[in-house]
């Protein structure tokens, strides 16, 4: 096995615990720890390719990478911002009892 | 395959697994970490020393405390009484399982036309900065536009709504 394929499977397998926490978890944070999972699995896999393909030096998949990395603090932070507010609204982060926009 | 990394990956595997299983959601945050350190740790085993240490910065210094700081201001930590998982949870592990199955069967088809080990390339930090103030000057603008927004926006959506807080008080205070 070439150590490209171990560091894909890697990065799957990263990706499927990420996508089972937010698909199984109720409290939103835990929902949002899954997505951050799987944000960080597909940078493994741009850093990967970039480490094995055929032009490193011309640096594309680990400025994708960091760029990645600063979409994703973004997203974490008005994630938790709106975590934060439904939960003053509704006094709970359980997303199945969230089923209304109503407020 | 390096003893290294088959270390690292069990390590991260190991952190992630606890990040979405564990009951407690503190302990799960902590969990989170060691699987962002084990990430950090497979960028610089793959030689992207500026990217392992971004990671670490970004996600230990910053998105770790922040995901502990809504666990601490929601009482996350607290164990509903009807279960830590959704109602839903067999058909989410069945559709991450799929995911799975697909990903890693489509990596082991082209494991023959996967490109073999080449020699580590060598970037220093003054190259990455070349490389942002030249050919990646318009994507580092947009992300400073993005961080700002995100910012403000995240400010805002959280702020209090002075207020409305006033009238949920005396809301309470009638009905006591």
């Amino acid at each position: 096995m070439t150590p490209l394929a171990g560091y894909l499977l890697v990065a799957a397998l990263i990706f499927s615990i990420g996508l089972a926490g937010a698909l199984t978890r109720r409290n939103a944070i835990l929902v949002l720890i899954g997505i951050e999972l799987m944000l960080n699995a597909a940078n493994l896999n741009l850093i990967a390719f970039w480490r094995y393909g055929p032009h490193p030096e011309a640096l594309t998949g680990m400025m994708f990478a960091i760029f990645s990395i600063a979409v994703a603090a973004a997203e974490a932070a008005v994630g938790l911002g709106l975590v934060i507010q439904v939960h003053r609204h509704a006094h709970s982060t359980d997303l199945d009892a969230m089923n209304r926009m109503k407020g | 395959m390096s003893y290294a990394f088959l270390f690292i990956s069990a390590l991260t595997v190991a952190g992630g697994l606890a990040a979405v299983a564990l009951k407690n959601t503190v302990h799960c945050a902590l969990a989170l970490t060691v699987a962002f350190a084990g990430l950090a740790l497979l960028f610089l085993d793959l030689g992207a020393q500026f990217a392992g240490f971004a990671q670490i910065l970004v996600y230990i210094g910053a998105v770790a405390i922040l995901v502990v700081f809504a666990i601490l201001l929601t009482r996350g930590s607290e164990t509903p009484k009807d279960g830590v998982y959704s109602k839903h949870w067999p058909a989410g592990l069945v559709i991450a399982a799929a995911v799975f199955a697909v990903l890693g069967w489509s990596i082991l088809q082209s494991i023959s036309k996967l490109p073999q080990a080449a020699q580590t390339p060598t970037v220093t930090v003054a190259q990455i900065g070349q490389a942002l103030m030249t050919r990646y000057v318009l994507p580092l603008e947009l992300i400073a536009i993005l961080l700002t927004a995100a910012l403000i926006g995240a400010v805002i959506v959280a702020m209090h709504e002075n207020g409305r807080h006033e009238n949920d008080r005396h809301e309470k205070e009638e009905v006591k």
